[in-house]
């Protein structure tokens, strides 16, 4: 009887102290939901209420208008979406070169690579800029997007830490029955890398979408702002709008809950690829 | 006997040749299979060298070349020397940025380890529901900069937020967080915690990786909790600590969304959140000090290596590889 009395006071004292800790973790979100429903006289209530009363859904429809939503939510995902298309299309080609093919440099630059990681982006920040200034690109989404198709070190290096795991047989095979090497890599290596490529696909979509200093750098002129930006703004000139920008905030972060939820997995993966190796 | 012989060397060869065939091919395939792979390896890896070059290189080296010129949008600038960084020292701003940085990142980094550590072992334990607990400690970094610090912004509301008015029911008046110079660094600790989860799930993987034999050892030798977790987990968790350890830092000294949209972009009151990376950005974009503000990355670059070496060279006294 004793040991199960043990078991079972070690079992609700565990609850207990993880519910206390999701407490902390979860309330802020409620929070932000609720009051992104309050009428106008409940924001400022004090003690704070927890329940709009009544729900005011209009509030959603102000927002959207008061920041050009979809305008930006456009401009949004039209970054993340093409970022992430190169990130997609190079990185795993330029890891598999790294990791399967032999040529001349090959280690060199993959250690240049590595190096190139240590650098921090405000280092590079001001010269880039001028680079960009040059070319006329500042001002439009360009310098957030077309980067990413000439690679991310971070990305290509964990994607060649994953080609390292495949075995050459394959590959060997392949090349036997006379298949070319970009027919190799894209019938048979990058239908196995799947799940890499999917992981570092998100983590781009999530840093595309969630960036703050590239379009505050580049992004000069209203109409192309991106939500976070938007939201900075809204905020800077908005100061007491509590439950719209609540609001706003809980419009750009559903996206990516409804995206965690349908790729968990990938996204613990991911991370926890990327933490162990790293 | 001369055919004999002849024949005797003409049909061993063809034999053993006969047997072995294969391999006289192998040995062939890889070489064009190398000869062509120099080709195609350069080919694949070609748009990564040009980018490699033209956004990481390149604008490397310049940074270098501006950090000593007083560089600007504006005007072409010259070459200064060392004038940049001899101003540096004396720029009372900077040093406060350095010490709000540093300030940040002492407190900040062990205390996310610390507390990462700890739900980490907490969300491992074999419980029902725990994949639910899971996601909750998750959620939060799912939510971009941004909207962290204005859903916290609102949080700390001297007037209405609800920690405020938590602390108003059970009887202490709470301070203007944001808006005192003094709880205003805590307060950013305070929410830089609430995303820790990315953390949280690398010390998962890590627990996850330690054998249970260990604690079968332990258990038969009738090991307490406390010894379990400070001479099994705690040790074999090093290496994974090791890791957020540098990332946490190298973040800490990198810190800029969070403190920039908090205040937009002024690091008040009192420039008690002027981080480093902030006072960067308004020396370069804001003020066009370009130059200067190069000599300033270098800094950051420098001193993030020098830190990054002292970890990687501490790491040999405390870090703990399982089967070593």
């Amino acid at each position: 009887m004793n040991p199960t009395h043990v078991k079972k006071f070690k079992f609700t004292a565990a609850h207990i102290c993880l519910i206390i800790a999701s407490l902390f973790f979860l309330v802020p979100f409620i929070w932000m939901v609720s009051t992104s429903l309050k009428p106008i006289e409940q924001v400022f209530t004090f003690p704070p209420e927890w329940i709009p009363k009544p729900f005011e859904w209009e509030n959603y429809s102000k927002a959207v208008e008061y920041v050009p939503f979809w305008k930006y939510l456009f401009n949004t995902s039209v970054i993340t979406i093409l970022s992430t298309m190169g990130v997609v299309l190079t990185c795993p080609l330029v890891a598999y070169s790294f990791a399967k093919l032999k040529w001349k440099g090959r280690n060199v630059l993959f250690a240049v690579t590595l190096a190139v990681m240590m650098i921090p982006a405000q280092v590079t920040m001001i010269p880039l800029f001028l680079l960009f200034n040059k070319l006329g690109w500042v001002g439009t989404s360009l310098p957030l997007i077309i980067p990413q198709f000439f690679g991310v070190p971070f990305y290509i290096f964990l994607l060649r830490q994953f080609f390292m795991g495949l075995p050459d047989s394959l590959r060997e095979a392949a090349k036997m029955d006379g298949a070319s090497e970009l027919r190799v890599y894209w019938q048979i290596m990058l239908p196995l890398a799947k799940p890499a490529i999917l992981a570092v696909g998100l983590f781009q979509l999530m840093a595309s979408w969630t960036d703050f200093l590239g379009p505050l750098l580049y992004l000069t002129n209203e109409d192309s702002y991106t939500l976070s930006l938007a939201l900075q703004q809204f905020q800077n000139k908005q100061g007491s709008e509590w439950s719209l920008m609540m609001a706003v905030s809980t419009l750009m972060t559903l996206p990516i809950i409804v995206l965690f939820f349908f790729l968990q997995k990938t996204f613990i993966k991911g991370i926890t690829f990327s933490g162990i190796k790293g | 006997m001369g055919q004999e012989a002849v024949n005797k060397v003409d049909t061993s060869p063809r034999t053993t040749g006969k047997h072995k065939q294969p391999k006289p091919i192998k040995h062939k395939k890889p070489k064009t299979i190398t000869l062509n792979n120099g080709r195609t390896g350069w080919f694949f890896a070609s748009p990564w060298i040009i980018g490699l070059f033209m956004f990481y290189i390149l604008p490397l080296v310049a940074s270098i070349y501006f950090s000593f010129t007083s560089y600007s949008i504006l005007q072409p600038g010259e070459f200064i020397g060392f004038q940049n960084y001899k101003e540096l020292i004396h720029d009372e701003l900077f040093l406060k940025s350095i010490y709000n940085t540093v300030y940040f990142a002492v407190f900040f980094v062990p205390l996310s380890i610390i507390s990462g550590v700890a739900l980490a072992m907490m969300l491992n334990m074999k419980i029902k529901g725990m994949t639910i607990y899971r996601t909750i400690f998750f959620l939060p970094t799912l939510v971009p900069h941004v909207a962290i610090a204005v859903l916290w912004m609102w949080l700390l509301n001297p007037g209405f937020g609800l920690v405020n008015g938590f602390l108003d029911m059970i009887g202490i008046k709470g301070p203007a967080w944001l808006g005192s110079e003094e709880w205003a660094k805590p307060s950013l600790i305070f929410m830089s915690l609430w995303g820790i989860g990315q953390a949280v799930v690398i010390y998962l993987a890590g627990l996850g990786d330690i054998s249970d034999e260990y604690y079968e050892a332990a258990e038969v030798d009738g090991a307490s909790w406390f010894q379990k977790t400070f001479h099994i987990t705690l040790p074999l968790l090093t290496p994974v600590i090791f890791f957020n350890l540098v990332m946490g830092v190298i973040g800490a000294f990198q810190q800029f969304t969070l403190p920039y949209t908090l205040t937009q972009g002024q690091g008040k009151p009192a420039n008690s959140l002027t981080f480093y990376v902030m006072y960067l950005y308004d020396n370069g974009f804001k003020y066009f000090k370009m130059g200067y503000a190069s000599a300033m990355a270098w800094i950051l670059f420098v001193v993030i290596m020098i830190l990054t070496i002292l970890i990687f060279w501490s790491s040999k006294r405390w870090v703990h590889y399982q089967g070593k």
